[in-house]
């Protein structure tokens, strides 16, 4: 199977979140850049199984500036096999799915997994827009993805519980939590990463749609309320009528 | 000119979001000057929107259209859109939101912009905020395209219901060129009567503090006492203590509920992603140094052992003089 898993870099879960020039851009001093979890836990590695069981190969392609080769690296590490990176930095997810979508048109993949969304800007909109640009059936929120032959089987979430489904190949899937494990790349993969191929290509010309204005931080939280471990129904007392949230 | 409110069905009748998103619709229509209209998919009490100020609903009645198949809800979205002249659509960032939204975007071009928390500020332009960074931020937004879709983030803004039942109208949408190759089998449903952690406004976890699955009969006591929907934190799901669905946070399901109570969780900031859009936290620690302290509403500085069969009867108690 021929593969593309579109990858974004964001901030290290534990980065401090802070912004510049007057709050209209985010503040990437210092920060430890990673692959979006979603992207290269559920992802990339259901990919690489899926490759490493019936053949294929798993691209991986991210929309970014040069900053982006480090954190692309560390997925051929994993096992993907080439690389590419759309030289621009993107401002917001329908330019992101414009630039992964003219790359993929003309390459007959034949699975197109990114993850369900990136923990920095949470948009779950990528892989839905891809979709509709290459006109390919969509299935968002995927906890399991089996193959049989030409035959998908996913599974689903929804509000209503898990929906298993059967599609068909060429497909686009969002990855959730539970498609795959987290891996560790080892040694022989850093090695080899090196010398796998990271193509860089120009953009294509897109409007933005959107213009991100202004960040903010929430409100300082007031200290927590401290209750005697003794006096558990002054804790209920304080959530019926303080809080009145029972 | 009309607001277009996308509102979808769970089993037949309308996802509680999906009164959120037409409620939130109904304000829109009032910011811009227009009626707000609701696209239901085959909802048995499509009328009861009027209760959250929809002026008219339009109720597909094709069981094939459904969130399993986008491209065909996105077919129906556009016809409607077209038929009552909305240049705006709503849509909750639930299941379906996450489905059809971007899938409509793309395909009209109009901008897009999820996970939204607030109505639009059309001082400077169409402007709305959102959640980013998991929570820890917020962010203004401008959309710029003529033709505008907000998918709100779900729980951010609650119902509140009003009287009344709008008119619904039977919507034909001819859907027989859309072949996607997406059969559903079966629908798995999730932990009986328990709403689903995302929806959940009363929420019940613990973590490593607990020492082990054999000691979760207290926390599962006190979710049917409270009729809360249980969670947990990372490291139990991996390790196989609790249930993979049940584990919230940066990697997990996020959640919104009006309490969250959190039992022997240290409060590490991927778990904190996840969780802090509660209204009200509760943390039983026995580490008064624990960081889920700092994040907390109300603390509890003890040993999980003793504080929460104590805290069980007192909501017991509760419980029995306030029903």
């Amino acid at each position: 199977m021929k593969i593309l898993v579109p990858i974004s870099k964001v901030p290290d879960t534990t980065a401090k979140v802070s912004f510049t020039d007057g709050d209209s851009k985010f503040n990437e001093d210092g920060i430890q850049w990673i692959v979006n979890p979603y992207d290269e836990w559920y992802a990339l590695v259901r990919a690489l199984e899926i490759t490493e069981k019936d053949g294929g190969t798993v691209t991986v392609i991210n929309v970014g500036p040069a900053t982006a080769d480090a954190v692309i690296r560390k997925a051929l590490a994993l096992g993907a096999h080439e690389a590419v990176r759309v030289d621009t930095d993107p401002t917001e997810s329908y330019v992101v799915a414009k630039q992964i979508a003219e790359y993929a048109k003309d390459k007959n993949f034949d699975l197109i997994l990114p993850g369900k969304e990136t923990i920095d800007y949470n948009g779950s909109e990528v892989g839905g827009m891809i979709a509709e640009f290459l006109g390919l059936p969509f299935l968002s929120l995927i906890s399991k993805l089996d193959v049989n032959g030409d035959t998908l089987t996913l599974e689903r979430s929804t509000e209503a519980g898990t929906e298993v489904v059967e599609a068909k190949l060429p497909l686009v899937v969002s990855a959730s939590k539970g498609m795959a494990e987290q891996r560790i790349p080892n040694m022989r993969g850093i090695m080899a990463a090196r010398s796998k191929p990271l193509t860089v290509i120009p953009p294509v010309d897109v409007e933005a749609k959107t213009a991100y204005v202004k960040y903010g931080l929430p409100p300082e939280k007031a200290s927590v309320r401290l209750v005697d471990p003794e006096n558990m129904d002054e804790l209920v007392n304080l959530l019926h009528t303080e809080a009145k949230v029972i | 000119m009309s607001v277009l409110i996308v509102a979808d069905t769970k089993n037949g009748e309308l996802k509680k979001s999906s009164y959120e998103a037409a409620q939130y619709g109904a304000k829109v229509a009032g910011i811009i000057g227009g009626d707000a209209v609701a696209l239901t998919l085959n909802a048995s009490n499509a009328a009861s929107l009027g209760s959250c100020g929809v002026s008219k609903v339009l109720n597909v009645t094709d069981a094939s259209i459904s969130a399993s198949d986008p491209q065909k809800v996105v077919a129906a979205v556009v016809a409607a859109a077209n038929a009552v002249g909305a240049k705006v659509v709503i849509f909750s960032h639930d299941s379906t939101g996450k489905a059809v939204a971007p899938r409509l975007s793309a395909k009209s071009g109009a901008g897009l912009v999820t996970n939204v928390t607030s109505v639009p500020d059309t001082a400077n332009g169409f402007t709305v905020t959102k959640n980013v960074f998991s929570g820890k931020a917020y962010v203004a937004v401008n959309i710029l395209s003529d033709e505008k879709i907000i998918s709100i983030l779900p729980n951010a803004f609650g119902v509140d219901k009003g009287e009344g039942e709008a008119p619904v109208e039977d919507f034909a949408v001819d859907v027989s060129g859309i072949n996607s190759g997406i059969v559903v089998k079966e629908m798995k449903v999730s932990g009986g009567d328990t709403v689903p952690l995302p929806e959940a406004e009363l929420v019940v976890s613990a973590g490593r503090g607990l020492k082990g699955p054999e000691n979760w009969g207290m926390i599962e006591e006190m979710g049917e006492i409270l009729g809360a929907t249980l969670a947990c934190s990372r490291p139990v799901a991996d390790i196989g203590w609790r249930p993979h669905h049940e584990h919230v946070g940066q990697t997990g399901v996020a959640i919104r509920p009006d309490l969250y109570i959190a039992i022997g969780i240290s409060g590490a900031i991927q778990h904190l992603a996840g969780v802090n859009g509660s209204k009200v936290m509760v943390v039983i620690n026995k580490d008064p140094e624990a960081p889920f302290f700092k994040a907390a509403d109300y603390g509890v500085v003890g040993d999980a052992f003793e504080v929460v069969p104590r805290l069980n009867e007192a909501f017991r108690k509760f419980k029995a003089a306030n029903g």
